[in-house]
């Protein structure tokens, strides 16, 4: 076994060194769908994050602890409910996406955007709440001034993004159900890993285990190096 | 102009103001003075119509300011510099230029009037600075340049100088008498420090505990005070009871632990008041007026020295406690000390009578 493990780790650095089609194509795809379904989902959640933050309406404490609690919705389960909405006898089964990359974008989308939109909330949060009536008082609307205190917490948002990029690439329940797998369409790292590893082929698993975590690497620098920004930028003397 | 009827405000059970009424004419300089907390940040973020009041009326230029279609416009067409301004984490130009961004100025005018207010505020390199990097009066300068280059009809500035270096404050200060002379800006300024009052507001308001028990000019305020309590705010050093013994035409004369005062008042005899009068008008003479029945005038012998930057004040014990405010050259010139036998005098005409109070 211990020999499999070291053969397997001298293969896997092989086909990542030799530019392996199959390895490189995986990765590509993968960076696609969860890019994607990052951006778009940036793009949804950031503005509703702004408008929670902006408005004051009953029951607001109850949509931020709902939202806070879906960080934690299991992947699987955020998968099976896509799956019964976009399956041909669900409600949004005319689109047919199922076992499709859109498909797993919008899976990936159900699970960052709570993500976004609460710690875009929470960044909002955090900035100096006589910030918002200075704004006022300077003349803005209110499109101006969310559009300011957006800008003003843009290291707290961009760090929310990069989290929501980490949970849609590292995830592999949704992309499982709702992608099914399928080697040259919907076939991503993690779900390849998954495979690989239950057949055997621990060289490919592991090369592209390498690979996510080389993703996952880059991904915490980058929030490391927004988090500093923002520190340096932050450097408030009153 | 800006007039207010009847203004309170509560934040749950904490009532922060309560029936202020008074108004501002166009193009004056007012100065609301009173203690920290007092409320007066809260009456200038109602005025600046960043806050809205419990109860009350408010009129600015001519428009109902509590009128939800009104207040966006009336807003834009105002500015407020806050004690502690809120930097935003951007480039001074940045600052600078986000009041006219939000209406949507060319870039050609922004360019333009930014610079000049960089001029103005006495910070012509700074364009290119993150904001948060400057100092404190940087700071506070940067935020005025934000709220001048829009052309406010009305400024508000709420302790514009509190803990502030002392050539920030005059800088500051500066801008503020030039813009209201040169563009006839109407400026309401809240202080806590009645000579910045002096300096800068022809008329003032004094706020205290949320209410606004006396409207003037310096004199009246400083000389005349309505309370005790603003007498004390505005720092007259010798407050008195007393009760009035004779009253003549206007004229009356009040008992003091057996020292006769006379002064003008309408109360009349019996009534217990407090008596008033500032520091500064009590004279200190090395000998009693030949004439003994000279008016207000007391022996008594000096017991406290106390300078205070080129004055100093000077207790006298004359059976009651009168301090007087003289120079450092008199106290030099009239050979002061401590125990040194003298006699005071103060004028009639600067007593001020108050029916006493607790």
């Amino acid at each position: 076994m211990a020999g499999e493990i070291v053969e397997g780790f001298v293969q896997a650095i092989q086909l990542i060194l030799s530019r392996d089609p199959e390895v490189i194509g995986i990765t590509i795809l993968t960076l696609k769908i969860s890019l994607a379904s990052t951006l778009i989902s940036a793009a949804i959640g950031i503005p509703l994050g702004a408008l929670l933050y902006y408005y004051d309406f009953p029951g607001k404490r109850a949509v931020v602890n709902l939202v806070q609690t879906l960080y934690a919705l299991p992947t699987v389960i955020a998968g099976l409910f896509i799956f019964l909405l976009i399956s041909n006898q669900g409600p949004l089964g005319f689109l047919h996406i199922l076992y499709t990359a859109p498909g797993m974008i919008v899976a990936q989308m159900v699970l960052v955007i709570p993500l976004i939109v609460g710690l875009t909330f929470a960044a909002l949060s955090s900035i100096n709440p006589e910030m918002r009536q200075t704004v006022l008082s300077l003349g803005a609307t209110t499109a101006q001034s969310l559009w300011t205190l957006i800008g003003e917490a843009r290291f707290g948002i961009l760090a929310a993004v990069i989290l929501g990029f980490g949970r849609a690439i590292s995830e592999v329940g949704a992309a499982m159900i709702i992608g099914g797998n399928i080697r040259g369409y919907t076939r991503v790292l993690t779900t390849a890993i998954s495979l690989e590893t239950s057949v055997g082929d621990f060289a490919l698993a592991i090369a592209l285990g390498f690979i996510l975590l080389s993703v996952a690497i880059i991904v915490n620098v980058a929030l490391n190096l927004v988090q500093s920004g923002s520190m340096w930028q932050g450097q408030a003397i009153s | 102009m800006i007039k207010t009827e009847g203004i309170s405000k509560r934040y749950g059970e904490k009532e922060i103001l309560r029936d202020i009424s008074f108004w501002i004419r166009d193009g004056e300089i007012f100065g609301l003075i009173g203690p920290s907390g007092s409320g007066k940040s809260t009456l200038l973020r109602i005025l600046d119509l960043i806050e809205m009041p419990s109860e009350g009326s408010l009129s600015i230029l001519g428009e109902d300011a509590l009128s939800r279609e009104a207040r966006f416009n009336l807003r834009r067409r105002m500015a407020m510099l806050s004690q502690k301004p809120v930097i935003f984490a951007r480039s001074v130009y940045d600052n600078i230029a986000i009041g006219m961004k939000y209406r949507k100025a060319s870039q050609a005018e922004i360019h333009d009037r930014v610079f000049r207010a960089l001029q103005d505020i006495g910070l012509p390199d700074y364009a290119e600075r993150p904001a948060r990097t400057l100092s404190g009066g940087e700071a506070q300068r940067v935020a005025l340049a934000r709220a001048m280059v829009t052309d406010p009809e009305i400024l508000f500035l709420d302790e514009p100088t509190a803990n502030l270096d002392p050539h920030s404050v005059e800088k500051i200060e500066e801008i503020i008498l030039k813009l209201n002379r040169e563009k006839g800006t109407t400026v309401v300024i809240s202080t806590h420090d009645m000579l910045q009052g002096q300096r800068l507001a022809g008329r003032m308001g004094v706020i205290m505990d949320g209410r606004l028990p006396q409207i003037g000019n310096t004199v009246e305020i400083f000389h005349r005070p309505a309370t005790k309590n603003i007498a004390q705010f505005v720092q007259v050093a010798n407050i008195l009871q007393g009760t009035i013994t004779t009253h003549h035409g206007g004229e009356v004369t009040v008992d003091v632990s057996g020292k006769v005062f006379c002064a003008v008042s309408p109360l009349d005899p019996g009534t217990k008041v407090n008596i008033l009068f500032r520091a500064e008008d009590v004279t200190i003479l090395l000998e009693g007026n030949p004439r003994t029945s000279a008016r207000n005038v007391f022996a008594g012998k000096i017991t406290r020295l106390m300078p205070s930057g080129p004055f100093v004040h000077v207790v006298i014990d004359c059976g009651i406690d009168i301090t007087a405010l003289v120079t450092i050259r008199s106290v030099e010139d009239l050979g002061l000390a401590m125990g040194k036998e003298v006699w005071v005098s103060v004028k009639a005409t600067a007593i001020h009578v108050l029916p006493w109070e607790k």
